[in-house]
C-alpha cells in the first residue's frame, strides 16, 4: 500500500465537510431541532462558505507555538518582578476588572460556541464554531495564568470565578452572556459572533491592550498578541454568518436587523466598563473612550453598514443614541464607581489635577460642563477626610442592569427613565433600547436577577449590607474594596518604590 | 410570542414579584439634576409606610450629603410619580396614592441647579 501525502485541499476536505453524513434512520428536524424556532431560513448550507481554512492538525500547531512563546514571557515576567515595572498600582485595577468581568465571558464564549457547535445543520458553521470554541477555552486559560502572578502581590483577585456570579456590577457582562446563550443558536451567531466579535471587537480589546502595553504591563499585552490571530479569525465568521443569513433568504433580513439593534445597543451598555477604565483607571492615557468609539465604531460601522445596505440592513437603531452618549458614558460609569466603591472588589480614586485637565482637553463639550464641578467636590471632602461614599442601593436597569446612570441626551443632567408595564408590573429602564428589548421579550427578562432586588429579597445574605459584600460577595472588607488612597495596594506599591502616600501628596498640593 | 423558545408557551419566571419581598415593595427615589448620586436609590418599604417617611427618614438618609439639601424647599418642590406630576400626601400610605411595587419618585427642586450649577 503506497502512503500517500495529501495535498492540502483534501486534507481541508476530508477535516471539514466530510465530517458531514447522510441522516438515513432519523429526521434531520429531531437531529437540529433548534434550527427552525427563531424565524430563519435557511434553504442550503452548502452556501456556507468556510471562513477559517484551518484544519485541526495545523490549529494545534499553531496554537502549541504561540502557547509556548507565551508562557516563556509570562515566566520571564513573573522572575523579573513585572509588578513592579507597571506604572502605578492604581493601573491593576483595570486588570482586576478584566479578569472578574472579563475573562468569564471568555469562559461563556467558549461553552455557547461548543453549544451552537452541535446546533447547525450544515458541517461548515459547525466546525468553525467548535474551533472558535477551542479559541475561547485557551483565552480564558492564558488570561488567568497572565493574571495570576498579579494575585500574589494586589488584592480583589482571588475569588474571579465566584465574584463573576454574585458581585452586582458583574452582573451586567454576566447578564449579557447569560442572554446571549439562552437565545436560539443564529441569534447567539448574531449576538456573539457578529456585533460582539466583529464589531464591538476592537473596542474591548484595543483599549484593554493598548492599556496594558502604555503602562508597562507586559504580561497582559502577551496574550493579547497571542490572542489577536484567533480573534481575526473570529471576526471573519461573524461576518460570515451575518452574510450567509442574509443570502440565503429574505424573510432573515428583519429578524437579523432587529438582532443587529438589540444586541449592539446591549454590547455599547457593557462596554461603559471599558469605557471608563480607558478615561479614568490608565495612568498613561492610550486616547479617550470618545476617540476610541469615533474610531472602532463610527468610522468602522459606518463603512460595514454601507457594505449591508444592499441586503436591506440599516445602521442599528440606537447607534443616534449611543454616538451622543461616548461624551458621557465614562465620567457616568466612574461616578457610579466612585459612589460604591465599597461595595467593589476593586479601588477607585478622583483624578489628579494633570488628569482632570487631559479630560477637559478629550471632552471640551462635556468635561467642565457637567462633570469636573462634581469631581472636585469629591476630591475636598477626601481631603477634608470624609470621602464620599452613597450610603444606599443603585436603582438597576431591568435589561443590562447597570445602575441608572445614564442621561436623556437632550438634556444631560437629567437621569433617562423608562418604563413598562407587563402583565400589571412594573418594569424599569435605563434607555429606550434597554426597554424595546424588553418589550419583544418579557417572557425572558421578567427573570432577570437584579443584584439589588436579590439583596432586599434576602437572597444574598445579610441582614447587614456588610455581610453581603464580605460573606456572600467575598470581597475582603478594608482590603479590596474602598478608595485607592489608603489601601493596602497603596502601601505596598509605595514600600516598594520608597514613595510618599498619595494622601500626602494630596495634602500638601490642597 | 412574548419570548422566541423551542418550548411552546414558554413563560417566565418573575423573580421580583411582590411577594418575593417579604411584605415589603420596592420603591425608587431621584433627585433631578443632583448627579453627585450617581443613580436613583432604591428602598424596600412595606406599602403602608407613610409619605411623611419618605421625607423624614428615606430622602434625608439618602440625599443629605449634598451641599444644597439644606436649602431645598420642600413646599415648593414638584414631584414626579412614574413619570407623572403628582403631589404627595404625607399622612397618606404609599400605597394609597399610586406609590406601588417598583414605582419611580422623583423630585426636581427649582432654583437648585447642583453642585456650581453643573448638575450635579
Amino acid at each position: 500500500m503506497s502512503t500517500r501525502k495529501l495535498s492540502l485541499k483534501d486534507k481541508y476536505r476530508i477535516l471539514t465537510r466530510d465530517l458531514e453524513w447522510e441522516y438515513s434512520y432519523r429526521d434531520y428536524r429531531e437531529i437540529f431541532k433548534q434550527e427552525a424556532f427563531e424565524g430563519i431560513k435557511i434553504t442550503d448550507w452548502s452556501k456556507w462558505e468556510d471562513p477559517f481554512r484551518l484544519t485541526m492538525d495545523a490549529y494545534w500547531k499553531y496554537q502549541a507555538e504561540k502557547e509556548k512563546k507565551l508562557y516563556a514571557i509570562f515566566d520571564a515576567f513573573a522572575q523579573n518582578n513585572g509588578q513592579q515595572n507597571v506604572t502605578d498600582a492604581r493601573y491593576v485595577n483595570a486588570i482586576k476588572l478584566f479578569l472578574t468581568g472579563v475573562s468569564p465571558l471568555e469562559y461563556q464564549a467558549y461553552n455557547g460556541f461548543a453549544h451552537v457547535g452541535r446546533q447547525f445543520g450544515g458541517v461548515g458553521a459547525r466546525v468553525a464554531c467548535q474551533m472558535q470554541s477551542l479559541d475561547e477555552l485557551r483565552h480564558v486559560q492564558t488570561q488567568i495564568h497572565a493574571m495570576s502572578h498579579y494575585n500574589k502581590f494586589f488584592d480583589g483577585f482571588q475569588d474571579f470565578t465566584h465574584m463573576h456570579d454574585r458581585v452586582w456590577y458583574l452582573s451586567v457582562p454576566k447578564s449579557f452572556f447569560d442572554d446571549a446563550r439562552s437565545a436560539g443558536p443564529f441569534e447567539f451567531m448574531v449576538a456573539i459572533g457578529f456585533s460582539f466579535e466583529y464589531v464591538l471587537t476592537n473596542l474591548l480589546f484595543v483599549p484593554f491592550m493598548s492599556g496594558a502595553a502604555y503602562n508597562g504591563d507586559m504580561a497582559t499585552v502577551t496574550f493579547g498578541f497571542s490572542a489577536q490571530s484567533d480573534e481575526a479569525r473570529h471576526m471573519t465568521l461573524g461576518l460570515e454568518i451575518i452574510k450567509f443569513l442574509l443570502e440565503q433568504h429574505p424573510d432573515n433580513v428583519p429578524v437579523v436587523q432587529r438582532w443587529i439593534n438589540k444586541w449592539l445597543w446591549r454590547g455599547t451598555r457593557v462596554l461603559t466598563l471599558v469605557a471608563m477604565m480607558m478615561d479614568y483607571m490608565l495612568p498613561n492615557k492610550v486616547m479617550s473612550w470618545k476617540e476610541s468609539f469615533e474610531v472602532y465604531f463610527e468610522e468602522a460601522a459606518s463603512a460595514l453598514f454601507k457594505d449591508l445596505a444592499r441586503y436591506g440592513i440599516e445602521m442599528p437603531r440606537y447607534a443616534e443614541t449611543a454616538i451622543l452618549e461616548k461624551e458621557h458614558v465614562s465620567h457616568q460609569a466612574w461616578s457610579i464607581f466612585y459612589n460604591y466603591t465599597h461595595a467593589a472588589a476593586f479601588h477607585t480614586w478622583m483624578p489628579d489635577d494633570k488628569e482632570m485637565d487631559w479630560l477637559s482637553e478629550k471632552y471640551p463639550d462635556t468635561f467642565d460642563k457637567y462633570y469636573r464641578a462634581r469631581f472636585e467636590h469629591w476630591r475636598e471632602l477626601e481631603r477634608a477626610g470624609e470621602r464620599y461614599y452613597n450610603p444606599t442601593l443603585p436603582m438597576l436597569c431591568q435589561t443590562c442592569q447597570i445602575p441608572m446612570g445614564f442621561t436623556e441626551m437632550d438634556n444631560p443632567t437629567l437621569t433617562a427613565y423608562r418604563q413598562s408595564v407587563y402583565q400589571g408590573e412594573r418594569y424599569n429602564f435605563c434607555s429606550d433600547g434597554c426597554k424595546d428589548i424588553f418589550d419583544h421579550e418579557p417572557e425572558k427578562y421578567v427573570q432577570a436577577w437584579l443584584p439589588v432586588h436579590q439583596i432586599f429579597q434576602g437572597n444574598c445574605g445579610g441582614p447587614d449590607i456588610e455581610d453581603v459584600l464580605g460573606d456572600y460577595y467575598r470581597i475582603n472588607l478594608g482590603v479590596d474594596n474602598m478608595d485607592f488612597h489608603g489601601s493596602p495596594d497603596e502601601a505596598r506599591w509605595n514600600a516598594w518604590h520608597n514613595l510618599q502616600p498619595a494622601e500626602d501628596k494630596l495634602k500638601q498640593a490642597s | 410570542m412574548a419570548v422566541a423558545a423551542i418550548t411552546p408557551d414558554y413563560t417566565g419566571e418573575r423573580l421580583d414579584r411582590m411577594e418575593n419581598f417579604n411584605g415589603n415593595q420596592v420603591v425608587y427615589l431621584g433627585w433631578d439634576h443632583h448627579l453627585m448620586f450617581c443613580a436613583p436609590v432604591a428602598f424596600a418599604v412595606q406599602p403602608d409606610t407613610l409619605f411623611s417617611k419618605v421625607l423624614d427618614e428615606l430622602i434625608p438618609g439618602a440625599f443629605s450629603q449634598h451641599p444644597e439639601f439644606d436649602r431645598v424647599d420642600w413646599g415648593a418642590v414638584q414631584w414626579h410619580l412614574n413619570g407623572e406630576a403628582f403631589t404627595p400626601q404625607a399622612d397618606v400610605a404609599l400605597i394609597d396614592q399610586g406609590v406601588d411595587h417598583k414605582s419611580i419618585l422623583r423630585f426636581n427642586t427649582p432654583g437648585l441647579d447642583g453642585i456650581a450649577g453643573t448638575g450635579s
